[in-house]
């Protein structure tokens, strides 16, 4: 009765209709097929990851109308998979060229975007091949956000920490810890902070503050994870001071420096081999400051150079 | 009067969901769920932000397109099927039918915009029970399920008025392909309409100054409408500004409306 209804109608009955939607699943599973074929003899290029439609962030903000704080995370998108995408490549020609434009970009279309000032200041200004190495640019970012929210003493801090832990220069980190501590609502020890900086530069119980600090603050698991390594260096470096001075009074009462760890523990000087926070061993090397050092296959390995230079026995 | 118009306006209501409207409800409450699985994992601790932009761009967009293509082709559908003819000769003033049109798509408008609220409160309630660590941190910005968020989705819809209102008054004149193209147009120029407020610091002439003000008073300024950004973060939007804008925006709606009915009061259908 309804076969004989969809006939008269001229609709196509239950049958025609399945047999329609299995002709059709064929075809797209032919034109799928004949898509992989033609993709394994004749290669597709690789998107360029570096391509910018618009490089202004100017015009990239006029031409999304209102639609431009979603532009914004558009762009935040990108930069974060560019950066972990170059951080990953074991190119040897690998570079982070798109990292701040992407940066720029997402800031110029959502000015208040916080964490794109704060994720650009800690990975512009990482040294290669971890990151591009451009402190310069990481301050630029930061003057930026000052710019748009002169509220956000966050970003004063920040400017602060670039200066105080890649450039090691004191004077200016003390004077933008300073600056920070004058923003209504700054926390209280940046003020401390800012002092100790500039009479005694860096040390380590100030660097602990800090990466403490972005480590409680950190907006995303990137910035909490490198906080926590820093900490755990920080950590290490506490450590290695420590055995420095029992491998000292080894040599003190030996005459020679400890062949193996095992020999300064049958000594009573240690009650077993000293592992870093990440669980490697520590190295014995006579060539080293204090004559211990960290394995290369540690993950905490490189030390930081300005506070490595520093570990050894206490004076 | 007030039961004719509403009469056309129910008709416009039924037949836009008899014509699937309320389908892109169901996208949009696709697009909204697998972006809160999505984005997780791409933005690096920024869910909730991205969530909200998406939420607010994603109803502007729906109820862009919503009110263009229908409003498009409201009046001109009726005169294309000449069903227009039946309409006229009932006890039915030409302005009523026009006011009816635009108060059924608004109707449709409101219950998309109120629908797709919903799923953006919902979807971030949601993220917030189940990823408390993240809405922790979102909270330095704003609060997750945030009541202010209602401040731009009630513009996102005044803006919209003003847009449906654009589309009928060419609908009353034009195909539906010239409407929909002269509505966007008029879209975009109302995103960029602050730019003729200050022409005055680009020429020379003082004439041309004058007509650019006095386009920047005679277009649609859309801009305002957008607080979608200052919502998401957590800054003050006056109610003082939601108010004059969104009496702005009634008012222009109704404008364009009031010479939407003069141009089908004046139309000839012999």
């Amino acid at each position: 009765m309804s076969a004989d209804a969809d006939r008269l109608s001229g609709r196509p009955d239950r049958r025609q209709a399945i047999a329609a939607l299995v002709v059709s699943a064929l075809l797209v599973t032919a034109a799928l097929g004949l898509q992989a074929v033609r993709e394994t003899h004749y290669r597709i290029a690789p998107v360029d990851a570096t391509l910018l439609y618009v490089e202004s962030g100017a015009s990239a903000n006029r031409l999304a109308l209102s639609y431009h704080a979603l532009l914004a995370d558009v762009y935040w998108i990108r930069a974060i998979q560019y950066y972990g995408d170059t951080r990953l490549s074991t190119s040897s020609t690998k570079q982070y060229s798109a990292l701040y434009p992407l940066l720029d970009l997402a800031t110029s279309l959502d000015p208040r975007f916080t964490v794109a000032y704060r994720f650009g200041a800690m990975f512009l200004a990482e040294p290669f091949p971890g990151g591009p190495g451009r402190v310069d640019l990481a301050i630029t970012l930061l003057n930026k956000g000052l710019a748009a929210e002169p509220a956000k003493w966050q970003y004063a801090q920040d400017a602060g920490f670039v200066y105080y832990w890649w450039l090691q220069d004191y004077k200016q980190a003390a004077m933008w810890f300073d600056k920070a501590s004058r923003i209504q609502g700054a926390p209280w020890w940046l003020r401390s902070l800012a002092a100790t900086t500039l009479v005694q530069g860096g040390d380590r119980p100030s660097s602990r503050v800090l990466w403490m600090q972005l480590y409680e603050t950190a907006e995303n698991d990137w910035i909490r994870t490198t906080s926590r390594l820093r900490l755990a260096q920080l950590d290490a470096l506490d450590e290695i001071e420590q055995l420095a001075a029992r491998v000292a009074r080894y040599q003190q009462v030996a005459g020679r420096f400890p062949a193996d760890w095992e020999a300064v523990r049958a000594a009573g000087l240690l009650r077993a081999i000293p592992s870093d926070p990440s669980g490697t061993p520590y190295l014995l090397d006579a060539t080293q400051p204090g004559g211990v050092t960290i394995a290369r296959s540690s993950k905490l390995y490189p030390l930081p150079p300005q506070f490595a230079r520093k570990a050894g026995p206490p004076s | 009067m007030a039961r004719v118009i509403l009469l056309v306006a129910y008709h416009v209501f039924k037949e836009s969901v008899r014509d699937k409207v309320l389908y892109n409800l169901v996208l949009f409450a696709t697009l909204m769920i697998s972006a809160s699985y999505l984005v997780g994992q791409l933005t690096a601790g920024q869910d909730i932000k991205i969530i909200k932009d998406l939420g607010l761009a994603a109803s502007a967009v729906f109820g862009l397109f919503i009110a263009v293509f229908i409003g498009v082709g409201l009046v001109w559908k009726e005169v294309d099927r000449r069903s227009v003819y039946n309409v006229l000769v009932k006890p039915l003033r030409r302005h009523h039918f026009i006011a009816g049109k635009f108060i059924g798509l608004a109707l449709t408008l409101l219950a998309n915009l109120a629908v797709m609220a919903a799923a953006v409160y919902l979807v971030l309630a949601v993220m917030a029970w189940t990823q408390p660590v993240l809405a922790a941190a979102a909270l330095v910005d704003a609060p997750v399920v945030d009541p202010n968020l209602l401040k731009a989705f009630l513009l996102i819809y005044v803006q919209l008025l003003v847009v449906t209102a654009l589309a009928l008054f060419f609908s009353t004149f034009s195909s539906p392909m010239l409407s929909a193209a002269l509505t966007f147009g008029l879209y975009v120029v109302g995103h960029f309409n602050a730019d003729l407020a200050h022409f005055e610091n680009v020429v020379q002439s003082r004439a041309a100054a004058q007509l650019a003000r006095a386009l920047y008073y005679l277009l649609p300024n859309l801009a305002p409408f957008d607080v979608k950004a200052a919502v998401v973060h957590g800054q003050a939007v006056p109610a003082g500004y939601v108010l004059l804008t969104t009496g702005y925006g009634f008012l222009y709606a109704a404008a364009v409306v009031g010479l939407a009915m003069l141009v089908f009061a004046r139309r000839d259908f012999k």
